[in-house]
């Protein structure tokens, strides 16, 4: 089809796909629950019970059109809207996020700016950086003694290490050449930190916040399993838990467009302090 | 003995050479450079002339020797000393105006942001970038645009030393032409001292008081200090009809083509190298041997 862009040929095949994987899972549903063919003892265990199997797409629409025709509903511990639940994950991604940045920024831009600084910290980065954020969960748990701060804090600790280190680089990176013409100009420490080395590493910096958002929205999830209370993990967990596994299905999608969203947002940011050399 | 305004005394700068030893660039350079005084440095590839250039702005330390302008020692970069990179230095993510304006800011920082934008124009349009091209980013602009922003950014704060590293390398003739006759006119009207490199023999006699030849490297050495002994204002098409232009261009086209190397690779040993003065004049009676003038087809 040569008239259509590649955009829009791409676009066309991801529908197509959709379509037809909908399609495959919708047929392949109806197989495993045709309850005239289990037999008495499935059928006494529960292998008959609708909510037991996969459900099919049209079902998950179904429940998402229901969900998001009143996401912000309110009905006990055990009964929130989807609104609610994403929004207490975001609340606590964000604050956990910005903590981290306001520590993991300036920090990183010491370490770029200083090769002393950044020898005698490596070391500690390099071994806590590999630690897993939820392996930090108990030691939160028992010294902050809050479950929704020890959730925040889990994202704190593993937001800070992609900007950290993608801001000491990016600092430690800039052309000499931007730095002298800075010095010629004679701005001070600060100016020069804000004005040259700051938009010259922003592209890295940037790439690395993206980075932590990453991590930090798929963290959130299994720290609030484990913490429970509010929040889309535990709202997977309890759906679950329920066996709903048309709400499993919706909340995971759910998950997947949040993600995307977060990320979008600083993919904008990565374009605007883009700059061509 | 008074000083000149610029003085630099016994400038020595080594680098490790890759393989363990050291590598001297240039050992002991001494010269001055006077107030107003228009100075280019000619000399070949690599010898040293963007190195010394870095230690006169302040933006690198010698190893040893010591650099004072008007009676105080260099240490560190000042806005009383304006550069023109070699390779422009434009800063990438702002807009050509903003690249020559944030300079003016820092200059006048008690002026008003409409002063600010209005200076900045000025000298843009100096350049001959007007109109939409000055909103542009670095990236979107030819090598030759790039390399006027910078000189519009040193012209623009008149700093009382501008030091220009091969400024019209990227121009063609006529915008070349053009930007020469601005900077002798600023030059001119300003009392500001220029030391300036470049690898046009024509034009650093067109632009210059006096030329400084450099021997290739390492150990290079400022050789010769060559006045121009031609009256200004010098024009670029009559300049060739006086009789000293031929006498001291094929002086310097000696130098460059055969004694630079002569004279390269031979240490100081610690002491004083000053270059030697050579004045060429046959317009009095010649009282020192000169090389003869040759007839010979010149590119201007
Ligand atoms: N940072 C450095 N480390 C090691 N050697 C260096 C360094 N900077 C310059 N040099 C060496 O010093 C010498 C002089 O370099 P410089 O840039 O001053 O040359 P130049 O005369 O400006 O040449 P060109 O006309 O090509 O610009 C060269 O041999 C170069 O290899
Ligand atoms: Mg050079």
């Amino acid at each position: 089809m040569p008239s259509l862009s590649l955009n829009q040929r791409a676009l066309l095949l991801s529908v197509v796909m959709l379509v037809v994987g909908l399609l495959v899972w919708e047929a392949a549903i109806p197989a495993q629950k045709a309850v005239g063919e289990l037999t008495e003892y499935e059928r006494l265990t529960g292998g008959g019970a609708p909510k037991a199997g996969v459900p099919p797409p049209s079902q998950v629409l179904a429940k998402a059109w229901e969900e998001l025709s009143n996401p912000f509903y309110d009905a006990g511990p055990n009964d929130k809207g989807i609104g609610i639940q994403i929004g207490y994950s975001i609340y606590r991604v964000l604050s956990g996020y910005l903590m981290a940045a306001v520590v993991a920024i300036p920090l990183g831009f010491l370490i770029g700016m200083s090769p002393v600084a950044y020898k005698a910290l490596n070391p500690f980065i390099q071994v806590l950086r590999p630690i897993s954020p939820l392996a930090w969960m108990p030691l939160a748990l028992f010294i902050i003694q809050d479950s929704e701060a020890s959730a925040i804090f889990v994202i704190f600790i593993c937001s800070i290490w992609p900007m950290l280190i993608n801001t000491a680089f990016g600092v430690a990176g800039v052309r000499q050449d931007w730095v002298n013409v800075a010095r010629t100009h004679e701005l001070g420490h600060l100016k020069t930190a804000f004005t040259v080395i700051l938009p010259a590493a922003a592209p890295t910096i940037v790439t690395g916040m993206r980075i932590s958002i990453g991590i930090a929205w798929l963290v959130i999830v299994a720290a609030e399993m484990l913490v429970g209370g509010t929040g889309i993990g535990y709202y997977v967990w309890n759906e679950w838990n329920n066996l709903d596994l048309t709400s499993v299905i919706f909340s995971i999608l759910m998950i997947g467009v949040v993600g995307m969203m977060l990320d979008a947002a600083f993919a904008s940011l990565q374009r605007a302090v883009a700059y061509a050399e | 003995m008074t000083k000149p305004f610029l003085s630099i005394e016994n400038l020595t700068q080594t680098y490790p050479d890759g393989q363990g030893g050291t590598m001297t660039v240039f050992g002991n350079a001494t010269f001055g450079v006077e107030k107003g005084e228009f100075v280019c440095i000619l000399g070949h590839s690599g010898c040293g002339k963007s190195t010394i250039m870095n230690i006169l702005a302040g933006l690198a330390e010698p190893t040893s020797g010591v650099v004072v302008m008007d009676g105080r020692e260099v240490s560190g970069p000042s806005l009383d000393r304006g550069v023109v990179f070699q390779n422009y230095s434009l800063l990438p993510w702002l807009s050509t105006l903003k690249n020559v304006s944030f300079g003016v800011a820092a200059r006048h920082p008690e002026w008003s942001k409409a002063e600010v934008l209005e200076h900045s124009r000025k000298y843009l349009a100096m350049v001959g970038l007007e109109g939409d091209v000055i909103h542009r980013k670095p990236s979107q602009l030819s090598g030759g645009m790039r390399q006027r922003v910078s000189i519009a950014r040193a012209f623009a704060n008149h700093p009382k030393l501008l030091l220009l590293d091969e400024p019209f390398g990227a121009l063609d003739a006529l915008t070349r032409g053009t930007i020469q006759d601005e900077l002798l006119k600023i030059w001119g009207d300003s009392g500001q001292t220029v030391f300036m490199i470049t690898h046009d023999i024509d034009e650093a006699i067109l632009l210059a008081d006096r030329i400084l030849l450099m021997t290739n490297g390492p150990f290079a050495r400022v050789a010769e200090s060559v006045e121009i002994t031609i009256p200004r204002p010098r024009n670029r098409t009559a300049i060739v009809e006086h009789p000293n232009y031929y006498a001291i261009r094929n002086h310097l086209v000696q130098f460059l083509g055969k004694r630079s190397k002569e004279l390269a690779g031979q240490a100081s040993d610690g002491a004083t190298q000053s270059p030697e003065t050579v004045r060429i004049d046959l317009t009095d009676a010649a009282d020192e041997p000169t090389p003869e003038p040759r007839l010979r087809a010149v590119n201007t």
